[in-house]
């Protein structure tokens, strides 16, 4: 097997822009704001990024196709750039194609940016839209709350666990979020919640209620990349290296074989497992100090901690209720509110990930600033549970 | 020599109560006041096509073989037009290929001409096996007395060269233009006239003119008929039984509290449900009444009291569930028109090529099973989905319609668009392995459980109400015993 990118790529800058329903704002005006910050960050002249890539998911509902949209708003200078798309993997797509040429010694210098703008397509949840010719014909008409949602159903039958206890392990899960969110000053969500509030919720798709599902925001993150020599050029003693890449898209068992128990997420248990080995994780519980996870859905999140392994099987509602998650806990979660309180703008999620974990390894976290983390781990899960792409990216503290 | 070989029936689960219907629209008709009994009603996702092939899955059953050579649908409320609606039955049986499909139409004489056309052919050398159905969907005013009278459903019957389980012993038909009540080509209801001249001028006047010589033809005396079988409006089977000097002991149930008239396949539902339970050379005597009469007398034989039957009548009116709301059911029959939501403005324009490319997967709800493993997967693929196999082009078809599956997991989605919400679906695991990712129809939200068994139903998928198509699909729902 091949040797990895790990500690081949340097973070130099990363920006963000504020998440939420940005009236005032388009794609465009948000990845200028994402750009602005990330540039400064990195303290090199924006003529010096060699190629770009831009995530974005809706394509026809926001920017359209193509690169255009990320070279014409921050007018780059005739550089290549590359539209990904990968669900809500995009935004780490992004990031992983610029990291590639980086690591490849394609370039020296490179932006990777992902952006989406939902609020101007007049739906609540995320938009409607076809799934394709085919899958029109047979697949259910289903939302990502109720596709999420289904997780619940088999996860409590496989475990023998009663569904208001998984309810108040989901609960806490947001709970925690919102806390989390309520730090963070360009979050969407900054309101606490009590677990009263999540359980007595209306229902969107049973078993989730309304604060069981994560914001729909407007945002941009983007990060710029260098090679650790030329980091140290531009005068780092010290910064945030990729340790790992790895994804892992559905080839079908899921959504056709019987292997499948409906209650976990393969794709995300073999990234891990790669990321893990492509990082020298032996020990994720000791080793991980900062998680930012797919939390689409309080039951996502519940899953994923086992599919991270985060916790034993069947014994992740025991740990979340147990606070391993909280922001004082063994793992801290989201410590930015997470999808759930920052804001799901799908084609930034990844980046908006890497953004916290970044901020938290470089200890300006802020009021939210975990007591040194040295090592960070973003997780996407684009699509719904039946056919869906996994990413696992860890990032770390390295001297230079 | 022709026969009955076996009966099929369905009658959608919904049933409104006709004091619900009273309830609304008491207002405006008093004379709901009085109505017992309740009536069958389509959810959104079933039609006339639907009943149909639900109909003719358990006829088939019932004849223990699916060999058919000719397939004829009757109807006056087919969901398509110009569309071969009995060759979309066909395809969802399965039967698709060297098979003579025919739409028939036109009055609520529909089913019964069906069926004599049917048994009148197997005297043709190597005639085989026929598959016949009869199915309505007929929309009515609110308030109005067809509302209350009218049910939705289905019936079928498998006829061929042999005596089955009932032998044709005769046929007789008049055709007279005695309009009792008309649909305009581009109407959406029934303009129904003054029963009492219906009664008087129609049916007592018209029936004898093809049910008398009938049976003097075959020479049986009217007080032996056992079991007369009539779909006519309240009141006029017996005066009509009177009339024919036919005991009125034999005339059969009308079905009226259980579901209502279920229109051109309604005197085949009540056939269904007389063979069902018939003693051995009993003489059953037909009606059909539309501008003019359709009239045949069966004989039933021995089999009849054998063991053969595995879905009943009585089973398919004892699956009911009550539809506990008049405006829901005035929303599924588009005379309600409901704010959906932004979801329900989604374009489900349907890809034809990729229907017709897909179409046994689609219509026929047929899987893959691979040769090298045999893994059973849906929607089949080149490429077997099994990690242990992956191997190409080991696929050969395998038809899942009739398989039992088992829920694996579930949600009941109140943000998707449903006509009934919520919408509820889940992946379900096949008897024989496999998962499909799959809607569910006729669950109560509350009532789907992890590992609970479904079997699978041909329904309305989506409609395309831009372009006037509907497409369909197999849906699980609950499992029930015939």
């Amino acid at each position: 097997m091949a040797s990895g990118i790990r500690d081949k790529v340097v973070i130099l800058g990363m920006g963000c822009s504020r998440f939420g329903e940005r009236w005032d704002c388009g794609a465009d005006d948000l990845m200028i704001e994402a750009f602005e910050e990330a540039v400064a960050d990195a303290g090199i002249d924006r003529d010096r990024l060699e190629a770009a890539w831009l995530g974005v998911f809706y394509d026809e509902q926001n920017v359209s196709k193509s690169a255009l949209p990320l070279a014409m708003a921050l007018r780059l200078p005739d550089i290549p750039v590359t539209r990904v798309e990968n669900l809500c993997a995009t935004g780490t797509e992004a990031l992983r194609g610029a990291a590639y040429a980086v690591a490849a010694g394609a370039c020296d210098f490179a932006l990777a940016m992902g952006v989406e703008k939902l609020k101007d397509t007049g739906f609540g949840g995320l938009p409607e839209r076809t799934k394709g010719t085919f899958e029109d014909l047979w697949q259910p008409g289903f939302t990502p709350p109720g596709a999420f949602a289904q997780l619940a159903a088999s996860y409590a039958a496989k475990h023998g666990i009663e569904m208001p206890l998984l309810k108040r392990a989901m609960a806490h899960v947001s709970v925690k979020s919102h806390e989390n969110g309520a730090r963070t000053p360009r979050a969407h969500l900054r309101r606490r919640i009590t677990e009263q509030q999540v359980l007595e919720a209306p229902m969107v798709a049973w078993p989730l209620g309304v604060y069981d599902c994560c914001g729909v925001s407007d945002g941009a993150a983007c990060a710029i990349v260098t090679t650790p020599e030329k980091a140290r050029e531009l005068g780092r003693r010290e910064g945030v290296t990729i340790k790992a890449m790895q994804l892992v898209p559905s080839n079908g068992v899921e959504l056709s074989h019987s292997a499948w128990d409906g209650a976990h997420t393969p794709t995300t248990r073999l990234a891990a497992r790669r990321a893990y080995a492509e990082a020298g994780v032996r020990d994720p519980r000791a080793e991980v100090s900062v998680m930012e996870v797919h939390d689409c859905f309080s039951i996502t999140e519940l899953v994923l901690m086992e599919d991270l392994a985060m916790s034993g099987e069947g014994r992740a509602p025991a740990d979340i209720l147990d606070g391993a998650f909280d922001f004082d806990g063994r793992n801290p979660c989201q410590t930015d509110g997470g999808l759930k309180c920052f804001g799901h703008p799908v084609g930034a999620s990844g980046l908006r990930m890497a953004y916290e974990v970044y901020a938290q390894l470089s200890g300006r976290a802020g009021e939210r600033q975990l007591p040194s983390p040295s090592l960070g781990l973003t997780h996407n899960l684009g699509g719904i549970p039946n056919r869906n792409i996994a990413s696992v990216s860890l990032f770390g503290l390295q001297r230079l | 020599m022709a026969g009955i070989v076996a009966c099929g029936s369905f009658v959608p689960r919904l049933r409104l109560g006709r004091g619900r219907m009273a309830e609304a629209m008491g207002w405006l008709n008093p004379g709901l006041a009085g109505l017992e009994g309740e009536r069958s009603v389509c959810s959104w996702d079933e039609d006339s096509l639907t009943m149909a092939v639900e109909a003719c899955r358990t006829a088939l059953a019932n004849a223990g073989s699916s060999s058919v050579e000719r397939l004829g649908f009757a109807s006056t409320t087919f969901p398509f037009a110009d569309r071969s609606n009995a060759t979309v039955v066909a395809t969802a049986l399965g039967l698709e290929g060297s098979l003579r499909t025919l739409d028939l139409g036109g009055s609520q004489r529909a089913g019964t001409g069906a069926l004599a056309q049917a048994l009148a052919e197997c005297d043709a050398p190597a005639a085989g096996r026929a598959l016949i159905v009869a199915a309505d969907r007929r929309l009515a005013r609110p308030g109005s007395a067809q509302e209350a009278r009218y049910g939705h459903g289905a019936a079928a019957c498998v006829v061929g060269a042999e005596d089955g389980i009932a032998t044709l012993a005769g046929a007789r038909h008049y055709a007279a233009d005695f309009v009792d009540h008309y649909r305009a080509a581009d109407g959406s209801f029934d303009y129904a006239l003054e029963d009492r001249w219906v009664r008087e001028a129609g049916w007592l006047e018209l029936v004898p003119k093809a049910v008398t010589p009938l049976l003097a033809e075959a020479g049986v005396e009217a007080a032996a008929i056992d079991h007369l079988v009539v779909a006519a409006p309240p009141g006029t089977a017996p005066r009509l039984a009177a009339a024919l000097r036919i005991r009125r002991e034999a005339i059969a149930d009308p079905l009226e509290a259980a579901c209502g008239d279920t229109g051109c396949g309604h005197a085949l539902l009540m056939l269904a449900q007389v063979l069902d339970s018939a003693a051995p050379e009993a003489w059953i005597l037909v009606v059909g009444f539309g501008q003019g009469v359709d009239a045949l007398l069966f004989r039933a034989t021995a089999a009849v009291a054998g063991p053969r039957t595995v879905a009943t009548v009585a089973a398919t009116l004892a699956a009911r569930t009550e539809e506990t709301s008049y405006t829901r059911f005035l929303a599924h029959c588009g005379l309600l028109s409901p704010d959906f939501g932004m979801r329900a403005e989604r374009d489900n324009r349907t890809a034809q090529s990729v229907l017709w490319r897909k179409r046994d997967a689609i219509t026929a709800f047929t899987g893959g099973r691979c040769r090298a493993c045999g893994t059973v997967q849906f929607p089949p693929s080149r490429v077997c989905v099994n990690p242990a196999c992956r191997q190409t082009d080991t696929q050969v078809p395998h038809r899942l319609a009739d398989s039992a599956g088992r829920i694996k997991t579930f949600t009941e989605d109140w943000l998707a668009y449903s006509a009934r919400p919520p919408l509820i679906y889940g992946n379900v695991e096949f008897s024989e392995g496999g998962n499909a990712f799959i809607e569910f129809t006729d669950f109560a939200p509350g009532e789907a459980r992890v590992g609970a068994a479904v079997r699978f139903v041909f329904r309305l998928k989506d409609v395309d109400r831009v372009r006037g198509f509907r497409r369909y699909f197999w849906k699980a729902a609950p499992a029930r015993k015939h």
